[in-house]
């Protein structure tokens, strides 16, 4: 489904501070793989996450969906076709914009966005239903300006419209890592159960090892530009914490 | 205070809310502080002026002045999101350039228009208000004019492309996560904002019966004062309209520099006043300068 292929990326090239991030690192993910990325700061897991949305340039190497190189893509093309929840609960939605407004742009995305209506109010009952499926009553508050709900429901509402029209592709950046314990439990149970309906391959970087070793159906760690273990299906079951964190620690004081 | 000038101060408000609409649409949703304004507003003036010269219908001559008043706008977004250059930087060179462009266009750097030219306040629809003072004309086609402007643009930002053009200045990262190029979207703004401008200049144009090279001088401080007075005015009051408030804005401030006039300062004080009000409005409103900047 995505395919990463022969990466190279230099940060800082021909300075005393270049660092050289991936050297020919390839990675594959199959279609409907829900893909969780650990590795400490520094380690490459953001920068994969930004080289296969164009974020940021490379230096040699291709990104490939279904067999189709983006490289030449602008960022925004790509997202045509790809969907990506932030850290910051700010990013996924217009915060002076109200719920409906915001989940009315969401649901254009593909289609032109020229003088019709914004609002279509044949929606709204559907917007409704999927917001009650949160489950945190949103589904009252449409005409709410965005803003001014909590950064947990905001990124509740982020995902939603991440994943309200159809995917090759969702990308999670550390989308939890801004939210307080229990929000973050909650917002990653939404995202699984979104990712499993939706049938969705996806890819989650999160510094939250039980996310990792919970959630997904298989787990990189990456350290310093190289994957150091990359367990899938019946292999990531068996994978308990604390072989996981044995490893993180290992890497971590590298 | 005489009635006269209570008249002529409300209906430059009317007029100069045009100014202060493009501004709304750059400076509050757009988030960009678009300088292209000073010189934008005297294009629209010296198209108008030139083609009523010539005989043009009024109304034509004021679809002449909004098309390029566009074209600025464009030139500005193109500098900026092409050729990466900062917004401000951006405004500056195309008011710069627009500077020689509009005597190139108007031909001299002053260009009176003759007492028998037709305008929108003698001619065409204005013709059904019979025999009334040329002040009231102004005011009634201003009024009519200014209204329809507004209720377009509401309905504009509540079409798709609108709703696009407002998520721009309030997530642009949201924007390309919905697969669109934010540059366009920006372009495009820039390009409505300063049509409303240069069409601002136009209706000046008629009323004052002239184009002035230097008549673009401090309009960006007149929309910026405008925008700035209605939206921290209204901002406890979620119903009123942006539009609406950068209307009432505009009457205010126009009231406001009219009455200080009043004082008995000399004609040529007159932009000293705009700046120092302006400086006033940004202190009591609690945004200062470095936020109109980099906001």
């Amino acid at each position: 489904m995505l395919e990463v292929r022969d990466i190279t990326k230099t940060y800082n090239a021909g300075t005393v501070t270049e660092t050289r991030l991936f050297e020919h690192f390839s990675l594959s993910v199959e279609e409907g793989q829900f893909v969780s990325i650990v590795g400490s700061n520094g380690s490459g897991k953001t920068s994969l996450l930004n080289i296969i949305c164009g974020s940021i340039p490379v230096d040699g190497g291709d990104v490939l969906v279904a067999g189709e190189s983006i490289s030449r893509l602008k960022d925004y093309q790509r997202y045509a076709t790809m969907g990506r929840v932030y850290q910051n609960p700010a990013l996924g939605t217009c915060p002076n914009l109200t719920m409906l407004e915001n989940l009315s742009l969401a649901d254009n995305k593909g289609k032109s966005f020229g003088l019709g209506r914004g609002v279509n109010k044949k929606r709204i009952d559907f917007y409704r239903s999927e917001l009650a499926g949160l489950g945190l009553g949103l589904e009252d508050k449409l005409h709410i300006k965005m803003g001014s709900l909590s950064g947990g429901q905001r990124q509740a509402v982020a995902l939603l419209m991440a994943t309200m029209t159809p995917l090759k592709f969702l990308i999670l950046d550390e989308h939890t890592a801004a939210l307080d314990p229990k929000t973050a439990d909650i917002i990653m149970e939404l995202t699984d159960r979104v990712v499993r309906e939706k049938q969705l391959t996806a890819m989650m970087v999160t510094h939250n090892l039980r996310y990792a070793v919970e959630y997904g159906d298989r787990i990189l760690m990456m350290s310093q530009g190289h994957v150091v273990m990359d367990k899938a299906g019946e292999e990531k079951r068996n994978t308990s914490m604390d072989d996981i964190l044995a490893l993180f620690n290992q890497i971590s004081l590298q | 205070m005489n009635l006269d000038l209570i008249v002529s101060t409300i209906t430059q408000g009317l007029i100069y809310a045009l100014v202060a609409f493009g501004v709304y649409i750059t400076y509050t949703i757009l988030d960009f502080p678009d300088l292209s304004v000073d010189g934008s507003f005297p294009l629209g003036a010296a198209v108008t002026a030139v083609l009523l010269v010539q005989g043009v219908n009024p109304w034509a001559a004021l679809a002449a002045a909004i098309a390029a008043g566009i074209l600025a706008g464009l030139a500005t977004g193109v500098i900026h999101v092409v050729f990466h250059v900062r917004n401000l930087l951006a405004g500056i060179i195309t008011q710069t350039a627009l500077f020689s462009i509009n005597l190139m266009v108007a031909g001299a750097s002053n260009v009176p228009i003759g007492r028998g030219t037709d305008t929108i306040f003698t001619s065409g629809p204005a013709a059904l208000l019979g025999d009334a003072s040329l002040s009231t004309r102004r005011l009634v086609v201003s009024l009519v004019l200014v209204v329809v402007v507004k209720l377009v643009l509401d309905a504009y930002f509540r079409t798709k492309s609108g709703l696009l053009l407002r998520a721009v200045g309030d997530n642009s990262t949201l924007v390309t996560a919905l697969g669109k190029n934010m540059g366009n979207v920006k372009i495009l703004g820039l390009a409505l904002s300063n049509g409303l401008v240069a069409l601002a200049g136009g209706v000046v144009c008629q009323a004052d019966k002239s184009f002035t090279a230097t008549m673009g001088t401090g309009q960006v401080v007149f929309g910026l004062a405008s925008v700035i007075i209605g939206i921290s005015l209204f901002r406890k009051l979620s119903f009123v309209k942006g539009t609406t408030a950068v209307l009432v804005g505009s009457i205010l401030y126009k009231a406001c520099i009219q009455a200080a006039m009043q004082l008995g300062f000399d004609p040529f004080m007159l932009k000293f006043i705009t700046a120092a009000l302006f400086l006033l409005v940004l202190i009591v409103s609690g945004r200062k300068g470095e936020e109109i900047i980099h906001a």
